[in-house]
Protein backbone atom coordinates (compact mmCIF):
# COMPACT_ATOMS: atom_id res chain seq x y z
CA UNK A 1 0.00 0.00 0.00
CA UNK A 2 1.40 3.38 -1.02
CA UNK A 3 0.33 6.60 0.68
CA UNK A 4 1.36 10.13 -0.08
CA UNK A 5 0.43 13.50 -1.45
CA UNK A 6 -0.52 14.27 -5.05
CA UNK A 7 1.41 16.87 -7.04
CA UNK A 8 -0.93 17.73 -9.85
CA UNK A 9 0.25 18.70 -13.33
CA UNK A 10 -1.61 19.27 -16.60
CA UNK A 11 -1.50 17.60 -20.02
CA UNK A 12 1.62 17.10 -22.12
CA UNK A 13 4.28 17.08 -19.42
CA UNK A 14 7.26 16.56 -21.73
CA UNK A 15 10.62 15.10 -20.81
CA UNK A 16 11.98 18.64 -21.31
CA UNK A 17 9.67 19.85 -18.53
CA UNK A 18 10.70 16.92 -16.33
CA UNK A 19 14.42 17.44 -16.91
CA UNK A 20 15.45 19.93 -19.62
CA UNK A 21 18.03 19.06 -22.28
CA UNK A 22 20.10 22.04 -21.19
CA UNK A 23 21.10 20.04 -18.10
CA UNK A 24 22.36 17.11 -20.17
CA UNK A 25 25.86 17.98 -18.97
CA UNK A 26 24.82 16.94 -15.44
CA UNK A 27 23.66 13.48 -16.42
CA UNK A 28 26.72 11.78 -14.97
CA UNK A 29 26.15 13.67 -11.71
CA UNK A 30 22.71 12.42 -10.77
CA UNK A 31 22.35 14.13 -7.35
CA UNK A 32 23.01 17.49 -9.03
CA UNK A 33 20.73 16.68 -11.97
CA UNK A 34 17.92 15.62 -9.64
CA UNK A 35 17.80 19.09 -8.10
CA UNK A 36 16.21 20.30 -11.34
CA UNK A 37 13.38 17.77 -11.43
CA UNK A 38 10.19 19.27 -12.97
CA UNK A 39 11.88 22.67 -12.92
CA UNK A 40 10.23 24.21 -15.98
CA UNK A 41 6.80 22.85 -15.02
CA UNK A 42 6.94 23.93 -11.35
CA UNK A 43 10.12 25.42 -9.98
CA UNK A 44 9.03 24.77 -6.35
CA UNK A 45 8.43 21.04 -6.86
CA UNK A 46 11.94 19.84 -6.00
CA UNK A 47 11.89 21.59 -2.63
CA UNK A 48 8.34 20.53 -1.70
CA UNK A 49 8.19 16.87 -2.76
CA UNK A 50 8.59 14.25 -0.04
CA UNK A 51 9.38 10.54 0.03
CA UNK A 52 6.26 8.62 -0.92
CA UNK A 53 4.49 11.38 -2.85
CA UNK A 54 2.88 10.99 -6.26
CA UNK A 55 3.04 12.88 -9.52
CA UNK A 56 -0.37 13.18 -11.15
CA UNK A 57 -0.57 14.26 -14.76
CA UNK A 58 -3.14 14.50 -17.54
CA UNK A 59 -2.83 13.25 -21.11
CA UNK A 60 0.38 12.10 -22.78
CA UNK A 61 2.62 12.27 -19.73
CA UNK A 62 6.34 11.97 -20.52
CA UNK A 63 6.15 12.73 -24.23
CA UNK A 64 9.36 13.58 -26.00
CA UNK A 65 12.84 12.29 -25.58
CA UNK A 66 13.99 8.79 -24.65
CA UNK A 67 16.04 10.12 -21.72
CA UNK A 68 15.65 7.59 -18.92
CA UNK A 69 16.89 10.40 -16.69
CA UNK A 70 13.32 11.74 -16.70
CA UNK A 71 11.76 8.90 -14.67
CA UNK A 72 15.08 8.51 -12.86
CA UNK A 73 15.07 12.02 -11.36
CA UNK A 74 11.39 11.58 -10.45
CA UNK A 75 12.25 8.38 -8.66
CA UNK A 76 15.22 10.00 -6.95
CA UNK A 77 12.91 12.73 -5.67
CA UNK A 78 11.09 10.05 -3.67
CA UNK A 79 8.02 9.78 -5.90
CA UNK A 80 6.50 6.31 -5.59
CA UNK A 81 4.14 6.29 -8.56
CA UNK A 82 3.05 8.39 -11.51
CA UNK A 83 -0.66 8.65 -12.30
CA UNK A 84 -1.82 9.96 -15.66
CA UNK A 85 -4.67 9.70 -18.15
CA UNK A 86 -2.24 8.49 -20.80
CA UNK A 87 1.50 8.02 -21.00
CA UNK A 88 4.01 8.31 -23.84
CA UNK A 89 5.42 4.96 -24.87
CA UNK A 90 9.16 5.37 -24.21
CA UNK A 91 8.62 7.08 -20.87
CA UNK A 92 6.26 4.29 -19.78
CA UNK A 93 8.79 1.59 -20.58
CA UNK A 94 11.64 3.56 -18.96
CA UNK A 95 9.74 4.12 -15.72
CA UNK A 96 8.81 0.43 -15.42
CA UNK A 97 12.43 -0.51 -16.20
CA UNK A 98 13.46 1.55 -13.17
CA UNK A 99 10.82 -0.07 -10.98
CA UNK A 100 8.65 3.07 -10.89
CA UNK A 101 4.93 2.26 -11.33
CA UNK A 102 2.97 4.27 -13.89
CA UNK A 103 -0.77 4.02 -13.40
CA UNK A 104 -3.23 4.98 -16.09
CA UNK A 105 -6.49 6.34 -14.74
CA UNK A 106 -8.87 9.28 -15.02
CA UNK A 107 -6.98 11.81 -12.91
CA UNK A 108 -9.60 14.59 -13.19
CA UNK A 109 -10.96 14.04 -9.68
CA UNK A 110 -7.52 14.30 -8.08
CA UNK A 111 -6.58 17.77 -6.87
CA UNK A 112 -3.18 19.21 -6.10
CA UNK A 113 -2.24 18.27 -2.54
CA UNK A 114 -4.81 15.46 -2.19
CA UNK A 115 -3.79 12.56 0.06
CA UNK A 116 -3.86 9.29 -1.88
CA UNK A 117 -3.71 5.66 -0.89
CA UNK A 118 -2.82 3.27 -3.69
CA UNK A 119 -3.17 -0.48 -3.63
CA UNK A 120 -1.04 -1.79 -6.50
CA UNK A 121 -2.36 -5.31 -6.06
CA UNK A 122 -6.08 -4.55 -6.21
CA UNK A 123 -5.68 -1.66 -8.65
CA UNK A 124 -7.55 0.85 -6.51
CA UNK A 125 -6.66 4.45 -5.67
CA UNK A 126 -8.40 5.98 -2.64
CA UNK A 127 -8.49 9.73 -2.50
CA UNK A 128 -8.61 10.44 1.23
CA UNK A 129 -9.12 14.13 0.64
CA UNK A 130 -12.44 13.79 -1.17
CA UNK A 131 -13.43 10.22 -0.36
CA UNK A 132 -13.48 9.16 -4.03
CA UNK A 133 -12.17 5.85 -5.32
CA UNK A 134 -10.53 5.29 -8.67
CA UNK A 135 -9.51 2.18 -10.56
CA UNK A 136 -6.40 2.20 -12.70
CA UNK A 137 -5.85 0.24 -15.91
CA UNK A 138 -4.01 -3.03 -15.79
CA UNK A 139 -0.27 -2.78 -16.29
CA UNK A 140 0.57 -5.14 -19.21
CA UNK A 141 1.68 -8.55 -17.94
CA UNK A 142 5.25 -8.29 -19.30
CA UNK A 143 5.77 -4.98 -17.58
CA UNK A 144 4.23 -6.25 -14.36
CA UNK A 145 6.81 -9.02 -14.27
CA UNK A 146 9.60 -6.49 -14.73
CA UNK A 147 8.08 -4.22 -12.09
CA UNK A 148 7.73 -7.13 -9.67
CA UNK A 149 11.47 -7.76 -9.86
CA UNK A 150 12.16 -4.08 -9.14
CA UNK A 151 13.13 -3.14 -12.70
CA UNK A 152 14.71 -4.53 -15.84
CA UNK A 153 18.26 -4.96 -14.49
CA UNK A 154 17.20 -7.06 -11.47
CA UNK A 155 14.84 -8.92 -13.81
CA UNK A 156 17.62 -9.85 -16.24
CA UNK A 157 20.01 -10.62 -13.39
CA UNK A 158 17.50 -13.10 -12.01
CA UNK A 159 16.28 -14.68 -15.26
CA UNK A 160 19.35 -14.21 -17.47
CA UNK A 161 17.11 -13.39 -20.45
CA UNK A 162 13.59 -12.30 -21.35
CA UNK A 163 11.16 -14.92 -20.11
CA UNK A 164 7.89 -13.56 -21.32
CA UNK B 1 -4.30 -12.69 -42.90
CA UNK B 2 -1.73 -10.40 -44.50
CA UNK B 3 0.77 -8.37 -42.55
CA UNK B 4 1.76 -4.77 -42.16
CA UNK B 5 5.41 -3.77 -42.54
CA UNK B 6 5.79 -3.74 -38.73
CA UNK B 7 4.36 -7.27 -38.48
CA UNK B 8 6.53 -8.53 -41.34
CA UNK B 9 9.77 -7.24 -39.77
CA UNK B 10 8.96 -8.33 -36.23
CA UNK B 11 7.89 -11.79 -37.51
CA UNK B 12 11.22 -12.23 -39.28
CA UNK B 13 13.29 -10.97 -36.37
CA UNK B 14 11.45 -13.03 -33.77
CA UNK B 15 11.14 -16.09 -36.04
CA UNK B 16 7.48 -16.29 -35.23
CA UNK B 17 4.14 -15.49 -36.80
CA UNK B 18 3.74 -12.09 -35.16
CA UNK B 19 0.55 -10.08 -35.22
CA UNK B 20 -0.49 -6.81 -33.64
CA UNK B 21 -0.85 -7.19 -29.89
CA UNK B 22 1.63 -10.09 -29.57
CA UNK B 23 4.67 -9.83 -27.33
CA UNK B 24 7.82 -11.06 -29.06
CA UNK B 25 11.51 -11.27 -28.29
CA UNK B 26 13.36 -10.21 -31.42
CA UNK B 27 16.95 -10.10 -32.68
CA UNK B 28 18.40 -6.63 -33.02
CA UNK B 29 20.50 -5.67 -36.04
CA UNK B 30 21.77 -2.34 -34.77
CA UNK B 31 21.79 -0.75 -31.32
CA UNK B 32 23.20 2.70 -30.78
CA UNK B 33 23.61 5.44 -28.20
CA UNK B 34 24.36 9.13 -28.33
CA UNK B 35 26.34 11.27 -25.93
CA UNK B 36 23.55 12.43 -23.60
CA UNK B 37 21.95 9.02 -23.05
CA UNK B 38 25.02 6.86 -23.73
CA UNK B 39 26.81 7.27 -20.39
CA UNK B 40 23.81 5.87 -18.48
CA UNK B 41 23.61 3.05 -21.02
CA UNK B 42 27.26 2.20 -20.39
CA UNK B 43 26.69 2.23 -16.62
CA UNK B 44 23.59 0.03 -16.91
CA UNK B 45 25.47 -2.32 -19.28
CA UNK B 46 28.17 -2.72 -16.65
CA UNK B 47 25.71 -2.91 -13.75
CA UNK B 48 23.97 -5.72 -15.63
CA UNK B 49 27.25 -7.66 -15.56
CA UNK B 50 27.79 -7.48 -19.34
CA UNK B 51 31.40 -7.47 -20.53
CA UNK B 52 30.99 -7.68 -24.27
CA UNK B 53 28.52 -6.84 -26.98
CA UNK B 54 26.32 -9.58 -28.37
CA UNK B 55 28.03 -10.99 -31.48
CA UNK B 56 24.93 -10.83 -33.57
CA UNK B 57 24.51 -7.06 -33.67
CA UNK B 58 26.20 -3.89 -34.79
CA UNK B 59 26.72 -1.30 -32.09
CA UNK B 60 27.51 2.37 -32.49
CA UNK B 61 28.28 5.35 -30.28
CA UNK B 62 27.61 8.89 -31.56
CA UNK B 63 29.13 12.04 -30.12
CA UNK B 64 26.65 14.48 -31.59
CA UNK B 65 24.52 16.33 -29.03
CA UNK B 66 27.41 18.27 -27.53
CA UNK B 67 29.65 18.50 -30.54
CA UNK B 68 32.14 19.88 -29.82
CA UNK B 69 31.59 19.66 -26.09
CA UNK B 70 30.74 22.91 -24.33
CA UNK B 71 31.58 21.74 -20.81
CA UNK B 72 34.00 19.69 -18.79
CA UNK B 73 31.15 17.37 -17.76
CA UNK B 74 30.19 16.56 -21.36
CA UNK B 75 33.86 16.12 -22.29
CA UNK B 76 34.19 13.58 -19.48
CA UNK B 77 31.10 11.78 -20.79
CA UNK B 78 32.73 11.71 -24.22
CA UNK B 79 35.84 10.14 -22.68
CA UNK B 80 33.68 7.46 -21.06
CA UNK B 81 31.94 6.72 -24.37
CA UNK B 82 35.19 6.57 -26.37
CA UNK B 83 36.59 4.11 -23.82
CA UNK B 84 33.46 2.00 -24.04
CA UNK B 85 33.72 1.91 -27.83
CA UNK B 86 37.40 0.95 -27.64
CA UNK B 87 36.76 -1.80 -25.12
CA UNK B 88 33.76 -3.32 -26.85
CA UNK B 89 34.57 -2.67 -30.50
CA UNK B 90 31.45 -0.54 -31.02
CA UNK B 91 31.70 1.90 -33.93
CA UNK B 92 32.45 5.42 -32.79
CA UNK B 93 31.29 8.54 -34.56
CA UNK B 94 33.34 11.54 -33.50
CA UNK B 95 32.40 15.11 -32.79
CA UNK B 96 31.71 16.82 -36.12
CA UNK B 97 30.72 13.66 -38.00
CA UNK B 98 27.03 14.45 -37.64
CA UNK B 99 23.71 13.59 -35.96
CA UNK B 100 23.23 9.93 -35.10
CA UNK B 101 20.00 9.50 -37.09
CA UNK B 102 21.45 10.98 -40.25
CA UNK B 103 24.57 8.81 -40.00
CA UNK B 104 22.48 5.72 -39.31
CA UNK B 105 20.47 6.49 -42.46
CA UNK B 106 23.57 7.25 -44.54
CA UNK B 107 25.64 4.27 -43.65
CA UNK B 108 24.10 1.71 -41.30
CA UNK B 109 20.34 1.14 -41.62
CA UNK B 110 19.04 -1.41 -44.11
CA UNK B 111 15.46 -2.09 -45.14
CA UNK B 112 13.99 -4.77 -42.88
CA UNK B 113 16.45 -4.11 -40.06
CA UNK B 114 15.42 -4.02 -36.42
CA UNK B 115 17.13 -1.02 -34.84
CA UNK B 116 17.04 0.38 -31.32
CA UNK B 117 18.68 3.57 -30.12
CA UNK B 118 18.71 5.62 -26.95
CA UNK B 119 17.09 8.52 -28.70
CA UNK B 120 13.43 9.00 -29.49
CA UNK B 121 14.14 10.02 -33.08
CA UNK B 122 15.59 6.61 -33.85
CA UNK B 123 12.32 6.29 -35.80
CA UNK B 124 14.03 8.26 -38.59
CA UNK B 125 15.44 5.08 -40.19
CA UNK B 126 11.85 4.00 -40.85
CA UNK B 127 12.22 6.14 -43.98
CA UNK B 128 14.38 3.32 -45.37
CA UNK B 129 11.97 0.58 -44.30
CA UNK B 130 13.72 -0.33 -41.03
CA UNK B 131 11.75 -1.02 -37.85
CA UNK B 132 13.67 1.55 -35.82
CA UNK B 133 12.52 2.68 -32.44
CA UNK B 134 13.74 4.74 -29.53
CA UNK B 135 14.26 3.24 -26.10
CA UNK B 136 15.80 4.21 -22.80
CA UNK B 137 19.32 3.54 -21.62
CA UNK B 138 18.52 0.36 -19.66
CA UNK B 139 16.67 -1.26 -22.56
CA UNK B 140 19.48 -0.49 -24.99
CA UNK B 141 22.13 -1.62 -22.47
CA UNK B 142 20.45 -5.02 -22.23
CA UNK B 143 19.92 -5.07 -26.00
CA UNK B 144 23.64 -4.50 -26.51
CA UNK B 145 24.49 -7.34 -24.15
CA UNK B 146 21.88 -9.92 -25.18
CA UNK B 147 21.42 -8.98 -28.84
CA UNK B 148 17.65 -9.03 -28.42
CA UNK B 149 14.83 -7.33 -26.62
CA UNK B 150 11.09 -7.59 -26.22
CA UNK B 151 8.49 -5.79 -28.27
CA UNK B 152 4.77 -5.51 -28.30
CA UNK B 153 3.84 -5.80 -31.96
CA UNK B 154 2.07 -2.51 -32.69
CA UNK B 155 -1.21 -1.99 -34.48
CA UNK B 156 -0.68 0.05 -37.63
CA UNK B 157 -2.25 3.22 -38.96
CA UNK B 158 -1.86 3.45 -42.72
CA UNK B 159 -1.30 6.97 -43.98
CA UNK B 160 -2.24 6.87 -47.64
CA UNK B 161 -0.63 9.67 -49.62
CA UNK B 162 -1.99 10.70 -53.00
CA UNK B 163 -0.53 12.93 -55.70
CA UNK B 164 2.29 15.44 -55.43
CA UNK B 165 3.25 18.41 -53.28
CA UNK B 166 2.42 21.86 -54.61
CA UNK B 167 5.36 24.25 -55.06
CA UNK B 168 6.72 25.59 -51.79
CA UNK B 169 5.23 22.69 -49.83
CA UNK B 170 7.30 19.75 -48.61
CA UNK B 171 7.54 16.69 -46.40
CA UNK B 172 7.79 18.83 -43.26
CA UNK B 173 4.43 20.43 -44.01
CA UNK B 174 2.94 16.98 -44.51
CA UNK B 175 4.09 15.58 -41.18
CA UNK B 176 3.15 18.76 -39.31
CA UNK B 177 -0.30 18.60 -40.90
CA UNK B 178 -0.70 14.94 -39.92
CA UNK B 179 0.37 15.55 -36.31
CA UNK B 180 -1.99 18.52 -36.15
CA UNK B 181 -4.81 16.25 -37.32
CA UNK B 182 -4.26 13.25 -35.05
CA UNK B 183 -2.61 15.00 -32.07
CA UNK B 184 0.63 14.51 -30.15
CA UNK B 185 -0.73 11.26 -28.70
CA UNK B 186 -2.82 10.30 -31.73
CA UNK B 187 -0.62 7.33 -32.59
CA UNK B 188 0.74 6.35 -29.16
CA UNK B 189 1.99 2.72 -29.21
CA UNK B 190 1.06 2.46 -32.90
CA UNK B 191 3.10 2.03 -36.05
CA UNK B 192 2.56 4.71 -38.67
CA UNK B 193 2.97 3.22 -42.13
CA UNK B 194 3.08 5.47 -45.18
CA UNK B 195 1.76 4.24 -48.50
CA UNK B 196 -0.15 5.28 -51.59
CA UNK B 197 1.04 6.61 -54.94
CA UNK B 198 2.22 9.82 -53.25
CA UNK B 199 5.29 8.19 -51.76
CA UNK B 200 6.70 7.45 -55.22
CA UNK B 201 7.52 11.13 -55.66
CA UNK B 202 9.11 11.48 -52.25
CA UNK B 203 12.89 11.32 -51.98
CA UNK B 204 14.60 9.43 -49.15
CA UNK B 205 15.48 12.78 -47.61
CA UNK B 206 11.77 13.66 -47.46
CA UNK B 207 10.81 10.22 -46.14
CA UNK B 208 13.37 10.54 -43.36
CA UNK B 209 11.81 13.90 -42.38
CA UNK B 210 8.39 12.28 -42.12
CA UNK B 211 9.56 9.17 -40.23
CA UNK B 212 11.66 11.35 -37.91
CA UNK B 213 8.55 13.06 -36.58
CA UNK B 214 6.37 9.95 -36.25
CA UNK B 215 7.32 9.94 -32.57
CA UNK B 216 5.80 13.42 -32.19
CA UNK B 217 2.43 11.73 -32.70
CA UNK B 218 3.44 9.15 -30.09
CA UNK B 219 4.19 6.43 -32.65
CA UNK B 220 6.63 3.63 -32.01
CA UNK B 221 7.82 3.59 -35.62
CA UNK B 222 7.21 5.54 -38.83
CA UNK B 223 7.60 3.14 -41.72
CA UNK B 224 7.97 3.58 -45.45
CA UNK B 225 8.11 0.63 -47.81
CA UNK B 226 11.50 -0.02 -49.37
CA UNK B 227 11.21 0.23 -53.17
CA UNK B 228 12.99 1.73 -56.18
CA UNK B 229 13.72 5.06 -54.52
CA UNK B 230 15.27 3.24 -51.55
CA UNK B 231 17.30 1.06 -53.89
CA UNK B 232 18.56 4.11 -55.78
CA UNK B 233 19.50 5.88 -52.54
CA UNK B 234 21.42 2.90 -51.16
CA UNK B 235 23.19 2.48 -54.48
CA UNK B 236 24.22 6.13 -54.45
CA UNK B 237 25.57 5.59 -50.94
CA UNK B 238 27.69 2.74 -52.29
CA UNK B 239 25.73 0.04 -50.54
CA UNK B 240 23.45 -1.43 -53.18
CA UNK B 241 23.93 -4.81 -51.48
CA UNK B 242 21.99 -3.50 -48.47
CA UNK B 243 18.78 -3.26 -50.46
CA UNK B 244 15.87 -5.64 -49.95
CA UNK B 245 12.38 -4.65 -50.99
CA UNK B 246 9.82 -4.42 -48.17
CA UNK B 247 6.13 -3.80 -48.65
CA UNK B 248 3.06 -4.64 -46.65
CA UNK B 249 0.87 -7.52 -47.80
CA UNK B 250 -2.05 -6.46 -49.97
CA UNK B 251 -4.52 -7.75 -47.38
CA UNK B 252 -2.72 -6.36 -44.33
CA UNK B 253 -4.99 -5.36 -41.47
CA UNK B 254 -4.81 -1.69 -40.51
CA UNK B 255 -6.41 -0.26 -37.43
CA UNK B 256 -7.05 3.02 -39.18
CA UNK B 257 -6.52 4.51 -42.62
CA UNK B 258 -5.78 8.22 -43.00
CA UNK B 259 -5.90 9.65 -46.53
CA UNK B 260 -4.01 12.78 -47.46
CA UNK B 261 -3.89 14.49 -50.86
CA UNK B 262 -0.43 15.99 -51.04
CA UNK B 263 -1.57 18.60 -53.55
CA UNK B 264 -4.05 20.05 -51.03
CA UNK B 265 -1.38 20.77 -48.41
CA UNK B 266 -0.02 24.23 -47.75
CA UNK B 267 2.95 25.45 -45.66
CA UNK B 268 2.32 24.69 -41.98
CA UNK B 269 3.88 25.63 -38.65
CA UNK B 270 3.61 24.20 -35.15
CA UNK B 271 3.30 26.99 -32.60
CA UNK B 272 4.86 26.71 -29.18
CA UNK B 273 4.70 24.72 -26.92
CA UNK B 274 3.38 21.50 -28.46
CA UNK B 275 4.08 19.88 -31.80
CA UNK B 276 0.37 19.34 -32.51
CA UNK B 277 -0.39 23.04 -32.16
CA UNK B 278 -0.34 23.24 -35.96
CA UNK B 279 -1.74 26.00 -38.17
CA UNK B 280 -1.20 27.05 -41.79
CA UNK B 281 1.63 29.56 -42.06
CA UNK B 282 -0.87 32.18 -43.28
CA UNK B 283 -2.44 32.30 -39.81
CA UNK B 284 0.78 33.43 -38.12
CA UNK B 285 2.26 35.59 -40.85
CA UNK B 286 4.01 38.62 -39.40
CA UNK B 287 5.09 37.03 -36.10
CA UNK B 288 8.50 38.56 -35.31
CA UNK B 289 11.33 36.04 -35.17
CA UNK B 290 14.75 36.62 -33.61
CA UNK B 291 16.40 33.36 -34.62
CA UNK B 292 15.97 31.00 -37.54
CA UNK B 293 17.56 27.57 -37.00
CA UNK B 294 17.98 25.29 -39.97
CA UNK B 295 19.25 21.78 -39.47
CA UNK B 296 18.71 18.81 -37.09
CA UNK B 297 17.90 15.21 -37.83
CA UNK B 298 14.56 16.41 -39.24
CA UNK B 299 15.68 18.89 -41.88
CA UNK B 300 19.46 19.24 -41.99
CA UNK B 301 20.00 17.29 -45.21
CA UNK B 302 21.45 18.43 -48.53
CA UNK B 303 18.01 18.86 -50.11
CA UNK B 304 16.97 21.11 -47.22
CA UNK B 305 20.11 23.23 -47.41
CA UNK B 306 19.71 23.45 -51.18
CA UNK B 307 16.16 24.81 -50.87
CA UNK B 308 17.33 27.44 -48.37
CA UNK B 309 20.42 28.42 -50.40
CA UNK B 310 18.38 28.81 -53.59
CA UNK B 311 15.88 31.02 -51.80
CA UNK B 312 18.58 33.11 -50.14
CA UNK B 313 20.68 33.62 -53.27
CA UNK B 314 21.45 37.34 -53.46
CA UNK B 315 19.37 38.06 -50.32
CA UNK B 316 20.31 38.77 -46.75
CA UNK B 317 18.92 37.89 -43.36
CA UNK B 318 16.76 40.58 -41.77
CA UNK B 319 18.90 42.75 -39.43
CA UNK B 320 16.84 41.65 -36.38
CA UNK B 321 17.00 37.94 -37.17
CA UNK B 322 19.97 35.61 -36.75
CA UNK B 323 20.41 32.63 -39.06
CA UNK B 324 21.97 29.43 -37.76
CA UNK B 325 22.55 26.54 -40.13
CA UNK B 326 23.65 23.12 -38.87
CA UNK B 327 24.24 20.47 -41.54
CA UNK B 328 23.21 17.04 -40.26
CA UNK B 329 26.44 15.31 -41.29
CA UNK B 330 29.97 15.86 -42.51
CA UNK B 331 29.06 14.45 -45.92
CA UNK B 332 26.21 16.92 -46.21
CA UNK B 333 28.47 19.81 -45.23
CA UNK B 334 31.03 18.74 -47.83
CA UNK B 335 28.43 18.38 -50.57
CA UNK B 336 26.80 21.69 -49.63
CA UNK B 337 30.21 23.35 -49.75
CA UNK B 338 31.05 21.82 -53.12
CA UNK B 339 27.70 22.96 -54.53
CA UNK B 340 28.31 26.52 -53.35
CA UNK B 341 25.35 26.51 -50.94
CA UNK B 342 27.48 27.24 -47.89
CA UNK B 343 28.98 30.29 -49.59
CA UNK B 344 25.49 31.56 -50.43
CA UNK B 345 24.37 31.04 -46.83
CA UNK B 346 27.42 32.81 -45.42
CA UNK B 347 26.84 35.72 -47.79
CA UNK B 348 23.24 35.85 -46.57
CA UNK B 349 24.53 36.29 -43.02
CA UNK B 350 24.36 32.73 -41.69
CA UNK B 351 26.38 31.19 -38.88
CA UNK B 352 27.36 27.65 -39.85
CA UNK B 353 27.59 25.24 -36.92
CA UNK B 354 29.52 21.98 -37.05
CA UNK B 355 27.49 18.93 -38.11
CA UNK B 356 25.55 17.58 -35.13
CA UNK B 357 22.52 18.54 -33.10
CA UNK B 358 23.50 22.20 -32.95
CA UNK B 359 20.98 24.40 -31.22
CA UNK B 360 18.18 21.80 -31.18
CA UNK B 361 18.18 20.82 -27.51
CA UNK B 362 19.34 24.01 -25.83
CA UNK B 363 22.55 22.46 -24.57
CA UNK B 364 24.91 24.84 -26.33
CA UNK B 365 25.21 27.19 -29.33
CA UNK B 366 22.07 29.03 -30.33
CA UNK B 367 20.36 28.98 -26.93
CA UNK B 368 17.35 31.31 -26.84
CA UNK B 369 16.92 34.14 -24.36
CA UNK B 370 13.79 35.15 -22.43
CA UNK B 371 10.94 36.30 -24.64
CA UNK B 372 12.69 35.40 -27.90
CA UNK B 373 11.02 33.54 -30.74
CA UNK B 374 12.70 31.02 -33.00
CA UNK B 375 11.53 29.47 -36.25
CA UNK B 376 13.24 26.10 -36.38
CA UNK B 377 13.23 23.22 -38.84
CA UNK B 378 13.57 20.82 -35.90
CA UNK B 379 10.96 18.43 -34.55
CA UNK B 380 10.19 19.77 -31.06
CA UNK B 381 8.98 23.07 -29.71
CA UNK B 382 8.50 22.12 -26.06
CA UNK B 383 8.76 24.81 -23.45
CA UNK B 384 12.39 25.16 -22.40
CA UNK B 385 13.63 23.00 -25.27
CA UNK B 386 16.11 25.52 -26.68
CA UNK B 387 17.26 27.07 -23.42
CA UNK B 388 14.88 29.59 -21.92
CA UNK B 389 11.49 28.39 -20.72
CA UNK B 390 10.32 31.93 -21.56
CA UNK B 391 11.13 31.51 -25.26
CA UNK B 392 8.81 30.47 -28.11
CA UNK B 393 9.67 27.89 -30.74
CA UNK B 394 7.83 27.59 -34.05
CA UNK B 395 8.48 24.56 -36.25
CA UNK B 396 8.39 24.87 -40.01
CA UNK B 397 9.89 23.69 -43.28
CA UNK B 398 13.26 24.81 -44.65
CA UNK B 399 11.44 26.97 -47.22
CA UNK B 400 9.36 28.68 -44.52
CA UNK B 401 12.56 29.19 -42.50
CA UNK B 402 14.33 30.80 -45.47
CA UNK B 403 11.43 33.14 -46.23
CA UNK B 404 11.17 34.04 -42.55
CA UNK B 405 14.83 34.93 -42.12
CA UNK B 406 14.66 37.41 -45.01
CA UNK B 407 11.64 39.26 -43.66
CA UNK B 408 12.37 38.86 -39.94
CA UNK B 409 8.85 37.57 -39.37
CA UNK B 410 7.00 34.38 -40.19
CA UNK B 411 6.50 34.40 -43.94
CA UNK B 412 4.77 32.13 -46.43
CA UNK B 413 7.53 30.71 -48.65
CA UNK B 414 5.24 30.86 -51.67
CA UNK B 415 5.82 34.63 -51.66
CA UNK B 416 9.31 33.82 -52.88
CA UNK B 417 8.36 31.50 -55.72
S1 LIG C 1 19.04 17.04 -33.86
FE1 LIG C 1 17.67 17.47 -32.14
S2 LIG C 1 16.05 15.96 -32.27
FE2 LIG C 1 17.73 15.26 -33.59
S3 LIG C 1 18.93 13.88 -32.30
FE3 LIG C 1 19.81 15.92 -32.11
S4 LIG C 1 18.82 16.85 -30.31
FE4 LIG C 1 17.60 15.09 -30.93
Amino acid sequence: MLTGKAFKFGDDISTDLIIPGKYAYLRSNLPELAKHVMEDADSTFASRVKQGDFIVGGNNFGLGSSREHAPLVIKMAGVKAILAKSVARIFFRNAINLGLPVLVCDTDSIGDGDELEIDLQSGVIKNKSNGKQLAFGKIPAVMLRILDEGGILPYIEKHGDFRL
Amino acid sequence: MGKTIAEIILSTKSRSDAHAGDIVVAQIDLAFVQDTTGPLTVRQFRAGGFKKLANSLKAAVFLDHAAPSQSREMSNDHILLREFARQTGALISEVGDGVCHQLVAESLAKPGDLIIGTDSHTVTAGGLGAFACGMGSSDVAIGLGLGRTWFRVPETFLVELKGKFAEGVSAKDLILYLIGQIGADGATYKALEFGGDGIGGMSISQRLTVSNMAVEAGAKVGLFPAEETTCRYLTEQGRADHYTPITADGDALYQRVIKIKLGDLEPMVAKSHTVDNVVPVREVIGTKIQQVSIGTCTNGRLEDIEIVARMLEGKHRHPDTRLIVTPASRDILMSATAAGYIKTLLEAGAVILPPGCGSCLGLHQGVLGDGESCLSTANRNFKGRMGSAEAFIYLGSPATAAATVVKGEITDPREFL
